[in-house]
């Protein structure tokens, strides 16, 4: 019962840190003053008119940055129940904790002798 | 049953006063949320005010100090003057995410602090798995900027979305690596569980690179300076929340500073032994005292390099968590784990009776002491010889230069 109790305070949790935000917003929208016009509501760009679609292409380099940074989220995921456990385990742990942090550096080792790392 | 009771265990008294045990216990949970909410937004109201003076009297300037006393009322007449403004959501944009962003935003912070243990007693809810819950919550954080970037139609935007979530993403690894040590050290994620391991002897002295990392990171995470770049107003003139006004961009603004405390919070209570010190078991309120202080450590200290520290480059950014903290981090985790299976077959630990004697935990954390100050010191000699390497090529490209400059100049004086 205790446990089921600690998440469902999570999940009322999750329902009022929603509210909080909430409430500022729709007490600035019952008061505000609404006198929109075209040059008011147009894109900001430094005072010129922007051109073309704003969505634009983005850097490779982001792209690289996400795929290493998704190799090593999984890593750690999956380290922490090793973590856990670590103390209860004999020397072996070790061992095993060793070989798959190294598979995984290996991967980080990779992707800087690729240059995957620079900022071009 | 007395009144005491009743503060103690509102359901109880719910049931006992005929109200059905299912509904009973909702209230409870209920006011308890609504409890641990509320801290985090009074708390913000005051942050605010103690940044921007904190930051002024660095920079000797004088900072609020005309609203109230000591400008304590500024952030409230701030406040209240972004309520009565005018909100513009400019043509093009995605209008039901370009609402949201702002909520998640602060939704994000305030759910972190739902596993923050404030004395022995009080905290929201004691997870077996806090630590990975803050993480996840964490990175909520970084849908908001995505989504605010996205939706606004701007190029500004899109852009500052773009490098902070390069940067949140990249820094999100040695964070995680980092809060990996004092699991591994706890043998527990829970967050209570984590504090009462310090009971004996603090986290910061048996792993202070892990702690160095965490801080580092939360400084990278919550995009302050010398991490800035989210905001870097002479680039990008403010990144993510460039088309937002009125309330909503409040709402960035508090959620930024809120999350920069959150950060130090966690941090106290994971490294510095959160509500423990003298009594705190006997007396829980003396916790709160003691979270507070320590706290004040690592917030001031991230205040202190915000307001002196330049901004670094992107690719700068980049390079020191990917070439430098990551793998730090990497051989961090090895180094302690490899410590404890020394220490575990050697006996070092102390006995489970004697784990809150500091006494009794000093043999432990001066092996591991001793092992982090190695890990440091090898680091630093890497980064010196590699900076050096990198100077002198610098400096011979630069003779190059001049030479070639030279030889040109004299061939058009012929």
């Amino acid at each position: 019962m205790a446990v089921l109790n600690e998440w469902a305070f999570i999940g009322v949790f999750f329902a009022v840190a929603w509210v909080f935000p909430i409430l500022p917003i729709v007490g600035a929208w019952l008061i505000r003053p609404r006198k929109p016009n075209r040059v008011k509501l147009a894109t900001y760009e430094c005072g010129v008119e922007t051109v073309g679609d704003t969505w634009v292409q983005f850097k490779v380099q982001y792209y690289i940055y996400g795929l290493v940074f998704l190799v090593f989220d999984v890593e750690m995921i999956l380290l922490f129940p090793w973590a856990l456990a670590y103390k209860q385990l004999d020397f072996f742990a070790f061992a095993a904790g060793l070989l798959f942090i190294f598979l995984l550096a290996d991967a980080l080792v990779y992707a800087w002798r690729k240059n995957a790392l620079e900022w071009f | 049953m007395p009144v005491g009771d009743c503060l103690n265990n509102f359901s109880a008294c719910l049931v006992r006063g005929g109200a059905s045990p299912d509904i009973a216990n909702f209230i409870s949970i209920l006011l308890g949320v609504v409890l641990v909410a509320t801290v985090p937004l009074v708390t913000v109201i005051f942050l605010i005010w103690v940044e921007r003076k904190f930051a002024a009297r660095v920079q000797d300037r004088l900072g609020p100090n005309r609203v109230g006393p000591f400008g304590l009322l500024q952030t409230i007449a701030d406040a209240l003057k972004m309520l009565s403004k005018e909100d513009i959501t400019p043509i093009g944009a995605d209008r039901f995410i370009y609402n949201l962003a702002p909520i998640i935003s602060f939704a994000a912070v305030i759910l972190m602090w739902a596993v923050v243990p404030f004395t022995a007693q009080h905290i929201g809810a004691d997870l077996s798995i806090g630590i990975l819950y803050f993480i996840a919550v964490a990175s909520i954080g970084t849908v908001k900027i995505m989504v605010a970037g996205w939706s606004s139609n701007n190029k500004y935007a899109l852009l500052g979305a773009f490098r902070t979530i390069a940067l949140l993403l990249s820094y999100e690894v040695p964070l995680v690596l980092a809060l990996l040590v004092p699991v591994l050290i706890a043998g527990t994620m829970s967050m209570q569980g984590i504090v009462r391991g310090q009971l004996g002897m603090w986290y910061f002295f048996m792993a202070p690179v892990a702690a160095i990392i965490f801080f580092v990171a939360n400084l990278a995470e919550t995009g302050r300076s010398p991490f800035d770049l989210l905001e870097a107003e002479s680039e990008i003139i403010a990144g993510y929340n460039i088309e937002y006004s009125g309330f909503k961009w409040g709402i960035f603004m508090a959620s930024e500073f809120l999350h920069a405390f959150t950060a130090a919070l966690l941090a106290a209570v994971i490294f510095l032994g959160g509500w423990s010190g003298p009594l705190a078991e006997q007396i829980p309120i003396l916790g709160f005292f003691y979270l507070g202080l320590k706290t004040a450590i690592f917030y001031l200290l991230s205040l202190l390099i915000r307001s002196t520290v330049p901004r670094v480059r992107v690719d700068q950014v980049m390079a020191f968590n990917w070439k430098f903290l990551v793998p730090l981090s990497i051989v961090n985790v090895l180094v302690t784990a490899f410590l404890l299976k020394v220490i575990q077959t050697l006996g070092l630990a102390p006995a489970p009776d004697r784990a809150t004697d500091v006494v009794a935990n000093l043999p432990q954390t001066a092996v591991l002491l001793v092992g982090n100050l190695v890990v440091i010191a090898f680091a630093l000699w890497l980064t010196r010889r590699g900076v050096r390497a990198e100077r002198l090529a610098e400096m011979e490209h630069e003779e190059e230069a001049v030479h070639e400059m030279a030889h040109s100049h004299a061939a058009a004086g012929d």
